[in-house]
């Protein structure tokens, strides 16, 4: 009886030993800000006093029934994210594709495409900003020259293109993530399949649905999702392009928690909104791991 | 008997066939070609306009809008090393890039693996704990941050800059390599156990060279991350001589001027490394499965 | 399938065996020496420190700090923390942990600065100003000192007093390019002193293809200081006080009044294209290139002005009027101050710092090597003559911080926002004030309800 007990517990005692570490550093790291925030939520607190004001779920009351502000906000960052889930991922799944195979240069490539998220977000800003400018930008002047000049518009500042160009943006600076993580996922799919799969006679398309595509779903998902929370949580590229502006045709999730936190001094309520920004994400999240489950048991 | 014995010579519609063949190939090619280039245009034009804007002077960098510059100033990048203090802090960023890379993979990768090939009480709770922290942005956590490593000394100390970005790159980490994990198959792993591997063999030595490509992935994400990381050394340290890069570039950003040409070669010297070190890890992305591991 | 080495089957592979042990102790080492590295030593009885976020000032400021250990034996250390938001986080986090150094800066809101007095992290100096027969006090332009202090009716619980040192004073003035008004037919010494004029004035500069007014319109801080402006000259500062304390509707005609000039602004197509989302750095680039007739923006310009085109020629100009019942008031006062915390035993020698950082050779070395306006008045004598003409305004300034009442921080917001929908075109002047008035109404119902 002895000896196979403490088998078990051995066992057991080993994989907890290689979680020990990260679950360590994030309890000490992560769980206590993460109980600071649940916390802060229910409070008037405006960041510096001693005192703070016991409000209740007031905060999430305001946040959600009296600050459109932040549903506009939420609503600009999901369309950003349509667009790039659609754009960015399709477009990086094509370089990947292109990469991937026997192609000129291909060192060069994989090296220059993943250039935009090494560069400083200070860079990003003067370049796209001066490319975006209204009277002096490139845009315009490309524009102009191939005779479209009725296309040309301030294009950060005009309500109408101001969140596309800034999708636009972020699109650029993004699609170097998913072309390494699905270059990656690529090059884990053995060449004998794909070389079997050709002698057999199938076309690239066949390739591409029957063999890569199901064996790339789980990366597919990964991709997905961490292109959602990532662009949902966009912010640098809106402070140093249009600030949230046009009046709110730009504001997003996070440059309003900054607003409260900073602007109207108001930390509870900007915890408040952090943490219904949390939950949305967690729920959007859970959806497409259900989806990417059902679909893996399916292929 | 003469048909048989010699190939038969290419009708006219197999070399048609041919040619037409020949022709989608090329233009494919030349699509995809063509594709990656203006893509690739499209990713160089703002690194060559740093360049470019860092051979210039202030009054020049903004009204003389070309990318060739007829006059270049090559001692701004001197300037910008020496004014920007870059030898001390180049070195701390270094140090920290590397140690934080080499914790997060190490800590992840463990962490990971147990939970997508170990069993044991609350996996599934602790997996779907740790992820979450990725969803969920705290504003304002550098004030709780600041909280915890004053309560643990950890203040203006190397230990107490590098431990929470460790812990920053860990859901990620786990999230991308129990992804890779759970692809690994069973019966690699069976074969190891039979062979009398214990689990930490068959996770250093089964799933670690399998996963190679995420966790190059991984080293680029989280070397990227350390390396242009500006808030957490600007709340933590107060010591010059434990300050990353960053620190030094804002030496060319002040309150009302911003010293743009010293900047943009700061920046321009502050991406060589980073560069370099995709270059190398690119190579482990498209390794993909050791050659070792598939020939049965 | 063979991996590696065969091991003898029955032999104990218990997890501490062959690799734990190692890692265990390279993971100790690694610690060890991570984590044994050069502390700060803490500050002794000859030695203060000073936060601050000014890097383009961090070489003056050094020198001063030397010169001053010579005199004094007093050993200032300065420590740079920028940009101007981090240095806030630190600040307050800080706070928090009651690590703050004998003299740092607090940015943002009077209401913050209200704060941090109440929680007891900054002195007051009003006794050490008033000293002397208020020999320090006297030393300032009075504008200046008044953005930090509080008086015995502020709006935001304050305890009355003087609390933050100003090192340098800034105001906020309309500039106009002496070469451009050239090219289009004005007289270069002549800018338009009131709203009609300035219209003519732009007619003739858009006739000649000149781009007209650019500011940093991307930062609402900058539109709510503009609005505030006429606001004042429209309907005189009383008015605009009532408004914030709900006695008069944002739907007033004068409000309408205000509200309108924006919409004037977009018909006459006077601002540059892009201006409603530019930051201020990006509007000062536009300036100094030559590339728009007028510029809404602070004194601090001059600096950066200089460094991108030195052959500008521009001068400054108080924002038009429209009114001639009540005066145009600018924003102005402090530029940057510095405050003592209360709780630090060195405040004696952090105070005797302050007064001689703000003493007359001091201030002037500083205006010379940074292109401020210095907080001290008899500096101000030999300033170069864009500087000198806005210290000529300083009289006329005024400032939130000042006043007797604050307006709430998201009808400000609402404010900011709802200019810049007038300035698209994407709403009327009367929507506008409709919405802010909505707005304010509810905030004041949940005020009274005890719900705020």
């Amino acid at each position: 009886m002895i000896p196979v007990n403490w088998n078990r517990t051995k066992d057991l005692v080993t994989s907890y030993l290689f979680v020990f570490p990260a679950a360590l550093l994030f309890v000490v790291f992560s769980i206590f800000p993460f109980f600071k925030v649940f916390q802060l939520s229910v409070f008037e607190w405006d960041g510096i006093a001693t005192q703070m004001r016991f409000v209740g779920l007031n905060n999430f009351r305001d946040a959600i029934f009296r600050d459109p502000s932040w549903w506009i906000s939420m609503r600009n960052a999901s369309e950003i994210t349509l667009v790039t889930l659609l754009f960015q991922n399709t477009l990086a799944l094509v370089l990947a594709l292109i990469v991937d195979r026997e192609i000129k240069g291909k060192n060069f490539y994989r090296v220059v495409f993943y250039l935009p998220p090494v560069l400083s977000g200070i860079v990003v800003g003067l370049v796209w900003n001066w490319i975006f400018d209204g009277s002096h930008g490139l845009l315009n002047y490309a524009l102009t020259g191939m005779g479209l000049g009725g296309w040309t518009r301030a294009w950060l500042a005009d309500p109408k293109t101001a969140l596309l160009s800034v999708a636009v943006i972020h699109m650029w600076k993004g699609f170097g993530w998913g072309f390494v993580i699905l270059l990656a996922g690529l090059q884990a799919i053995p060449r004998e399949l794909n070389e079997a799969a050709r002698v057999d006679g199938a076309g690239e398309w066949r390739i591409f649905s029957r063999i890569t595509v199901p064996l790339m779903l789980p990366v597919f998902f990964l991709v997905s999702v961490l292109t959602i929370l990532g662009t949902m949580q966009i912010f640098d590229i809106i402070i140093s392009t249009t600030n949230g502006g046009p009046g709110y045709h730009t504001e997003v999730p996070i440059t309003r928690i900054l607003v409260a936190m900073v602007g109207s001094s108001r930390f509870g309520y900007a915890c408040s909104l952090g943490i219904l920004f949390g939950l949305i994400l967690l729920a959007v999240s859970m959806v497409q791991m259900r989806l990417s489950k059902w679909s893996s048991r399916y292929s | 008997m003469n048909a048989i014995l010699t190939p038969p010579r290419p009708s006219e519609k197999i070399q048609f066939q041919l040619w037409a063949y020949k022709i989608k190939h090329w233009a494919r090619h030349g699509a995809a070609e063509l594709v990656c280039l203006t893509v690739a245009a499209a990713c160089l034009f703002p690194l060559v306009w740093m360049v470019a804007s860092s051979l210039k002077t202030q009054s020049t960098v903004f009204s003389d809008m070309s990318l060739w510059v007829s006059h270049p100033h090559w001692h701004n990048y001197y300037e910008a090393w020496t004014r920007g203090h870059f030898s001390r802090y180049f070195f701390n960023s270094i140090f920290y890039t590397g140690i934080v890379v080499f914790g997060v993979i190490w800590i992840s990768s463990m962490a990971a693996y147990a939970f997508s090939r170990l069993e044991f009480p609350g996996r599934n709770v602790m997996f779907i704990i740790i992820i979450s922290t990725m969803m969920i942005p705290i504003p304002g956590s550098f004030i709780a941050l600041y909280v915890v490593l004053n309560k643990l000394g950890l203040i203006d100390t190397r230990l107490g800059y590098i431990l929470p970005q460790i812990n920053g790159g860990l859901a990620l980490g786990i999230f991308l390599l129990k992804t890779f994990f759970d692809k690994l198959p069973p019966d690699l792993e069976d074969a190891a156990r039979i062979d009398g591997c214990n689990k930490f063999q068959v996770y250093w030595h089964v799933a670690m060279p399998l996963a190679k490509p995420a966790v190059a992935v991984l080293a680029v994400f989280n070397a990227l991350a350390v390396w242009n990381e500006y808030l957490l050394a600007m709340l933590v340290l107060s010591n010059r001589s434990l300050m990353p890069l960053q620190r030094g570039l804002m030496v060319f950003q002040g309150s009302h001027i911003t010293e743009y040409p010293l900047l943009m070669a700061g920046i321009a010297i502050s991406i060589v490394p980073i560069v370099s070190l995709y270059f190398l890890m690119q190579r482990y992305i498209v390794a993909g499965i050791t050659a070792g591991a598939l020939k049965m | 399938m063979k991996f590696f080495p065969r091991r003898h089957p029955g032999e104990n592979q218990g997890p501490v065996h062959g690799f734990w042990i190692p890692a265990f102790a390279g993971m100790t080492a690694l610690l060890a020496i991570v984590s044994g590295c050069a502390k700060q030593e803490p500050a002794s009885k000859k030695e203060i420190v000073l936060w601050h976020w000014l890097t383009d000032r961090e070489d003056a400021l050094e020198t001063l700090a030397d010169q001053y250990q010579k005199i004094s034996g007093v050993k200032v250390r300065l420590e740079v923390y920028a940009p101007s938001d981090v240095y806030s986080s630190r600040i307050r986090a800080s706070a928090q942990t009651g690590t703050l150094p004998e003299i740092f800066g607090v940015l943002g809101e009077p209401w913050d600065l209200a704060s941090y007095i109440k929680s007891g992290h900054v002195a007051n100096l009003e006794p050490a100003m008033l000293a002397a027969g208020g020999a320090w006090q006297k030393q300032f332009f009075p504008k200046s000192l008044a953005n930090n202090s509080f008086t015995a009716d502020n709006p935001y619980g304050a305890p009355p007093g003087i609390y933050g040192v100003p090192i340098d004073v800034t105001n906020i003035q309309m500039l106009y390019n002496k070469d451009l008004f050239k090219q289009a037919g004005l007289d270069p010494e002549r800018p338009p002193q009131s709203w009609a004029e300035f219209i003519t004035d732009w007619h003739k500069l858009k006739a000649a293809g000149i781009p007209g007014l650019v500011s940093g319109w991307g930062e609402t801080w900058m539109i709510n200081c503009f609005a505030s402006n006429y606001a004042f000259n429209v309907m005189g500062e009383k008015k605009v006080l009532d408004t914030f304390r709900g006695r008069v509707l944002y739907t007033d005609p004068d409000w309408i009044r205000v509200f309108t000039l924006f919409d004037e602004i977009r018909r006459e197509d006077l601002l540059v294209r892009g201006a409603v989302t530019m930051i201020n750095k990006a509007a000062e680039q536009t300036f100094a290139n030559g590339k728009a007739a007028f510029a809404f923006n602070g004194s601090w310009c001059v600096h950066p002005y200089q460094e991108m085109n030195p052959a500008l020629s521009y001068a400054p100009m108080l924002p038009p009027r429209i009114s001639d019942q009540f005066p145009m008031r600018i924003w102005g006062g402090a530029g940057t101050s510095f405050m003592i915390n209360a709780q630090s035993p060195r405040r004696e020698e952090a105070i005797r710092f302050l007064q001689w950082l703000t003493e007359e050779p001091q201030q002037s070395y500083l205006s010379r090597e940074t292109f401020n306006l210095p907080a001290n008045r008899s500096s101000a004598g030999a300033l170069p003559p864009i500087l000198a003409g806005f210290a000529a305004h300083m009289d006329d300034t005024t400032h939130p911080s000042q006043w007797a009442a604050s307006e709430r921080p998201t009808v400000i917001e609402a404010v900011g926002k709802g200019i810049q929908s007038i300035l698209i075109g994407e709403k009327t002047p009367a929507q506008v004030a409709e919405d802010i008035e909505t707005l304010k109404r509810q905030l004041m119902g949940d005020a009274r309800n005890g719900a705020h």
